[in-house]
């Protein structure tokens, strides 16, 4: 760096630097294309004096009366790549430099006229308008004008085989029994149709089925990811609380809250607090060596991506680093967005189900009593008191010894508060029993040595082990609460959290409506749902509309910004919001109101004609054919076949797996193959282990709960193929079905037709039925034969995609 | 498919639909189907032999005879202020190598003694000593050299690649995970298509059962019958696509015809018998000790001479943290045959200027000891240490018989030539055509690529 003083030598008059007159016009020239009033790159703003004086990301850019200390002249005469200023073109010259440097040595005065506004921001785009309700009457009524913009007519309704085949595949995730379909098709009733939407609308498996697309937002799984990966035995109950407030239809606008901030709504009860679970589904690194500081920001920059696409159709994620190119968003937004969550902290409560207490209360004194007993024979109190004042030691003193040193490490990335619970006095009965649980397991370097304190803690953990399993414990819940530190949240700079820049306080962006009330993160999910955000109810819909066409009204669900599409019909997306909010954010009036549209009866038939014009099928001239979820085509088998659990809710479930894909994880298999009926629940309930997911849901395009995913892929592999063919769940259900169908119908013929009406919801027609003939015929002497000809037909794409 | 057969199989249901369409139906395009690169390339394939967990670089490839002075004592503070490391305190003790390190071949590349083989084709390998990444531990390590950021969800380097490329297979899948040792870190995350069509996610072939998860028919179905079933559900699946006419239909027909001619090709791809003994001894099928690592070696070759794309093995686990000098002979012992055989097997074939094989882990180890037993000395291990660590490539243009870049004299941090995981991963990208500033895809409203914000070419060490 070149020392500001040396500039003197060059002939600038000493005298005081005015800024109008001499400093202004030089960042004018060289700086405010970045650092001006319409972009301000790291937050810093060089046309305006306040601004100036506040600085930017890193903090204050000028020290008045000491140049040398000034980040802005430290930029300015650097020449290291990426910290110099300007970062490309000329250099300013030594005249510039000495102008800057006696502006700011005597004193970095600025007039009270240059300081402008800088609070709200303004935008143009489309998504940030309120939403303006149209004054068309049916959803139709606005698909149909568009067509004819385009001269295309709308399909023909869809036979009554296909429609209820796809509408209890799309609000339940089953196909329909052939008794479904008989009594649907003969209904002559004018609202048969209607009465079909309500009937599936009220099945307890409407909440299964839609749960699955928002556990996919949530990123919900069963383990916690990273190297350990370890199993989240309690995160079910989440999912547990989604089935059923689907199910209860809880308003969009209470389930946003719940999910927020559940904790802080005034006299939280437990399912509310458990809403909040939300937030834990979020990625936890226990890798023993982990860098603590680097795995809670990882999580919070993926909590408030998570909420900012889940909500708000927002990528946020890119003003993690900067502020975003292309919409109004910028780094210190997304920081204020962050610090909701910043003043968060991770909170684990029982969240038992109805009838768990009971048995819990009458078992407990006897539990405790007999736990303490056992505790006290083994002289834990003793030995961990020992060990605990090792711990605290060498955390007071790290680096004289290396051995507890690695447990206190080791240990801090097991246990959530590791420290903060080693080094409290008066720890509840939970507290005590994690302190005393991971001390009894991990005994460490003080004992390890000795043989036969090891012997008797094996021994201890036995019959303590004994003793748990017998103990109705209650369930529990991940959830959220207030933090108790209130840390302070700071820009990262260039999204390193090691670069700490300003300070911000939780807010919302400042391009939308502004928040009410306090900035708690109640507040902020009040402001979500309130009537004049522009975004959460059109993202609702939008992802609403997506299930039941495959495609959008905004094709790209998860970004409603300058980057994302554009409606393909802005009125329908609005048309809709209004809709949704005005039925006061009903989910299942919302549903109701898309398939009781003509437009979601159209057949899905190809047209060619209508392709060349519109190759997606944005403007619905026909239904879409969609590929049915992984989840639902294991269902699909499984109810086909008859073998389906219908339990509604609870714990996941780990249906067989092959040898050596649970393996592939560190440490490990964690696959206890769960036996008997449950075995046999739907695909929602499959236990998932981030690092070692289960095939055939990775097979299908399942997301893989790492990040927020607000629409699945639908792709076409090989290994699909062979996934239907030859996964012994299929095979299984193949033999199953052809059991049924033996016992259901007798001729040949008849069989046929009742395995085909069985799997595809229709009777078969001739030159279908031909075909299956002559496989039979030709494979007649397999006694397995009809066991194949369910495996066909399993593998029929008209099976995997519904109509 | 053919269009003749599919054509005259319709009996009624052509309706409206234009022949021409039906022709495109049934050319529904592959999406890994081979792709023009962005410039010529020297490599085809890529082999990633990836030592997960990190191997100790001042045991292998970069010798620190300073250390010696030092063993057994702290470091001078110089060295340790700024280190942060996963586990040991920078005020731990030094920890020499007692590793016999020569020059060898024409080249003189410096390899130690626990790696013969690797001595042995010394001037086919370039070892690279100056590599830095930011991750000290394991999964976020993994992740940023397979996918290019510590953040979880990105597409995979295998990934990137076969969307780039597409594959020259037509029977095989473009992008294969083979595995030895223990589980890793990662697990899926090191070669998952993230936001990529799962079309390019990394296929495991496995050890033990069917090499691909349920590529055998099931019990009791015999070729002969999975033929009969299929060629029905090719039928009712063609009589489906005359009545919708969707291109979708038929893509699903093609994917099942490739699923089949997988059930075909891989039982010939396992078959080792028209390998020589002096081949198979080579890849160390003789020992128990290299048999599991050297036979995916030699499967990775195999891969490769059918036109996959991508091979990564993953041998799971060179994190040596205890017991240093037992456990890591221990993994040399297991994959110093495989990966030195693959390298002069390529050769031989004429295949090792298409293929470019890259060994290494997401980092290496510290020059400072970490113990966790202090009344045993032989218990000792070194730390997880990004800031200088090395790793190898051979092959697909890269020069043989050279070292680049240089560390420090205790080997904490890089004075020459850095190479950054997004300079490695921009320089393979180049090796195969591909520019790794244009090899991108649109997510979220922003044009991801392999190498995120950074990546350099390491120009020096490529043949001209």
């Amino acid at each position: 760096m070149r020392t500001p003083h040396l500039l003197l030598l060059i002939g600038v008059s000493a005298a005081a630097q005015d800024f109008t007159r001499d400093v202004q016009p030089i960042f004018k020239r060289r700086c405010i294309a970045c650092h001006g009033a319409g972009m301000q790159t790291n937050g810093l703003r060089l046309d305006d004096g306040a601004s100036i004086l506040r600085g930017g990301y890193s903090g204050s850019a000028v020290v008045a009366g000491k140049a040398a200390e000034s980040i802005l002249l430290k930029r300015l005469t650097s020449s290291e790549k990426g910290f110099m200023m300007p970062p490309t073109g000329a250099r300013l010259t030594a005249e510039e430099l000495a102008v800057i440097s006696m502006w700011i040595n005597s004193g970095a005065a600025v007039p009270a006229s240059t300081i402008a506004s800088t609070t709200r921001r303004a935008s143009n785009h489309w998504a940030f308008q309120p939403v303006a309700r149209p004054a068309a009457k049916s959803l139709d009524e606005i698909v149909r004008a568009r067509l004819a913009t385009e001269k295309l007519t709308p399909s023909p309704e869809a036979d009554r085989y296909t429609l209820i085949r796809r509408l209890k595949l799309d609000l339940l995730g089953l196909p329909p029994s052939p008794e479904e379909v008989t009594a649907f098709v003969e209904d002559k009733s004018p609202n048969a149709w209607e009465r079909l939407i309500d009937k599936f609308l009220a099945s307890p498996h409407y909440g299964e089925r839609w749960a699955r697309p928002w556990l996919d937002l949530a990123r919900y799984a069963d383990s916690d990811g990273y190297e350990k990966d370890q199993v989240r035995p309690h995160a079910w109950r989440y999912r547990h609380w989604v089935i059923n407030a689907l199910n209860d239809d809880m308003p969009f606008d209470r389930f946003t809250l719940e999910q927020i901030a559940g904790d802080l709504l005034p006299g939280s009860t437990v399912e509310q607090k458990v809403a909040t679970g939300f937030h834990r589904n979020v990625l936890v690194n226990r890798e023993a060596g982990v860098d603590r500081a680097e795995a809670r920001f990882e999580q919070l920059i993926n909590r408030t991506n998570t909420v900012a696409t889940t909500w708000l159709g927002l990528t946020a994620g890119c003003a993690q680093c900067h502020d975003h190119k292309y919409d109004p968003f910028s780094q210190k937004d997304y920081y204020q967005l962050l610090a909701f969550f910043n003043e968060a902290d991770d909170v684990n409560i029982d969240a038992p189900l109805a009838g768990e207490m009971g048995p819990y209360l009458k078992a407990l004194p006897a539990y405790r009593a007999e736990t303490e007993k056992l505790l006290t024979e083994y002289k834990i109190p003793e030995l961990q008191a020992r060990w605990e004042t090792k711990m605290r030691d060498a955390y007071a003193n790290p680096g004289r010894d290396a051995e507890f040193d690695f447990w206190i490490t080791s240990m801090s990335a097991s246990v959530d508060h590791a420290m903060r619970l080693l080094h409290k006095k008066d720890r509840t009965q939970r507290e005590g029993d994690i302190v005393t649980n991971y001390f009894t397991s991990n005994p460490g370097p003080e004992f390890n040595r000795d043989k036969e304190v090891t012997a008797k803690l094996k021994e201890l953990r036995e019959k303590l082990t004994k003793l748990n399993s017998g103990f109705p414990a209650l369930t529990q819940a991940y959830t959220i609460g207030v933090h108790q530190d209130h840390p302070t949240t700071h820009i990262a700079i260039r999204g390193d959290h090691r670069s700490p820049g300003i300070a911000v306080t939780p807010g919302a962006p400042p391009v939308l409506p502004p928040m009410q009330g306090d900035t708690s993160r109640l507040s902020f999910a009040k402001w979500l749902v309130a009537p004049d955000n522009p975004l959460t109810a059109r993202v609702t819909v939008n992802r609403a509309w997506q299930e039941f066409f495959g495609r959008g009204i905004v094709k790209t669900s998860e970004d409603f910004g300058a980057t994302g599409d554009k409606p393909s019909h802005p009125e329908l997306l609005d048309w809709l919001a209004s809709e949704f909010m005005a039925n006061r954010w009903s989910m299942k009036a919302l549903h109701k109101t898309i398939v009781m549209s003509a437009t979601y009866k159209q057949t899905s038939r190809y047209r060619a004609e209508v392709a060349a014009v519109d190759p997606e099928n944005a403007l619905l001239a026909r239904q879409s054919r969609l590929r049915i979820p992984a989840e639902n085509i294991r269902d699909s088998v499984l109810f086909i076949s008859q073998t389906l659990s219908p339990e509604i809710g609870g714990k996941s479930v780990m249906p067989y797996l092959p040898k050596g894909v649970g393996e592939l994880g560190y440490g490990g298999t964690k696959w206890r193959e769960t036996m008997g009926r449950d075995a046999y629940r739907r695909g929602v309930y499959i236990h998932h282990q981030r690092t070692t997911p289960y095939p055939l849901l990775v097979n299908f395009d399942a997301p893989d709960s790492s990040v927020s995913c607000a629409r699945r892929r639908s792709s076409n592999t090989p290994l699909q193929a062979l996934n239907l063919l030859n996964d012994p769940l299929f095979v299984e259900a193949a033999n199953a079905l052809a059991v049924r169908t033996a016992a259901e119908a007798d001729a040949p013929g008849a069989r046929i037709d009742r395995m085909f009406q069985l799997t595809l919801g229709r009777p078969p027609r001739a030159t279908e039925k031909e075909k299956l003939s002559k496989y039979l015929d030709a494979q007649s002497r397999d006694p397995q034969v009809w066991t194949g000809l369910a495996r066909i037909l399993f593998n029929l794409d008209e099976f995997v995609n519904r109509e | 498919m053919n269009r003749r057969t599919l054509l005259s199989n319709f009996g009624y249901g052509l309706g409206n639909m234009a022949l021409a369409d039906l022709m495109h139906a049934a050319d529904a395009p592959n999406p890994l189907a081979p792709k023009k690169p962005h410039h010529a390339a020297k490599a085809k394939s890529v082999i990633f032999l990836f030592m997960e967990g990190g191997p100790s670089q001042m045991d292998l490839f970069d010798p620190k005879p300073a250390l010696a002075k030092h063993d057994g004592k702290p470091l001078p503070a110089e060295f340790t202020k700024d280190l942060k490391l996963a586990f040991t305190k920078p005020n731990a003790a030094a920890l020499a190598s007692p590793r016999v390190f020569k020059p060898c071949g024409q080249s003189g590349v410096v390899i130690s003694d626990y790696l013969p083989g690797l001595q042995s084709v010394a001037d086919d390998i370039c070892v690279v000593r100056s590599m830095h990444t930011e991750a000290i531990n394991h999964h976020p390590g993994q992740l940023l050299l397979f996918s290019g950021s510590i953040q979880t969800g990105r597409p995979t380097s295998g990934a990137w690649v076969t969307y780039g490329l597409g594959s020259e297979s037509k029977n095989l899948p473009g992008f294969v995970v083979l595995s030895s040792g223990s589980g890793t870190s990662g697990g899926a995350s090191n070669f998952s298509s993230g936001f990529l069509p799962s079309t390019y996610q990394g296929t495991i072939f496995r050890n033990s059962g069917d090499p691909i998860l349920y590529l055998s028919n099931p019990d009791g179905v015999s070729r002969d019958s999975q033929r009969a079933s299929l060629d029905t559900i090719k039928e009712l699946n063609e009589e489906h696509l005359a009545m919708h006419g969707d291109p979708e239909i038929a893509a699903r027909i093609q994917s099942y015809e490739l699923a089949f001619r997988m059930q075909m090709s891989a039982p010939e791809l396992l078959d080792f018998s028209n390998e020589s003994k002096e081949t198979l001894d080579m890849y160390g099928l003789n020992d128990t000790a290299s048999k599991q690592f050297g036979t995916n070696c030699l499967l990775a070759r195999r891969l490769v001479e059918r036109g996959v794309r991508y091979v990564m093995l993953m041998d799971a686990s060179w994190d040596t943290h205890t017991e240093l000098n037992k456990k890591l002979k221990a993994k040399c012992d297991q994959t110093d045959k495989g990966s030195s055989a693959l390298v002069k097997d390529l050769k031989r074939l004429g295949l090792l200027d298409s293929t470019l094989v890259i060994w290494g882990g997401e980092f290496g180890r510290t020059p400072i000891c970490e113990i966790r037993n202090t009344r045993d000395p032989e218990n000792a291990g070194r730390d997880h240490h990004p800031t200088g660590y090395s790793m190898w490539l051979a092959g697909g243009g890269v020069k043989g018989g050279m070292t680049y870049g240089e560390t420090d004299e205790l080997g904490f941090n890089i004075t020459r030539d850095k190479v950054h995981v997004h300079d490695l991963q921009a320089t393979m990208l180049h090796c195969l055509g591909l520019d790794h500033l244009k090899l991108t895809f649109r997510h979220l409203g922003r044009d991801f690529r392999l190498t995120d914000i950074g990546g350099n070419i390491v120009k020096p060490i490529l043949k001209g």
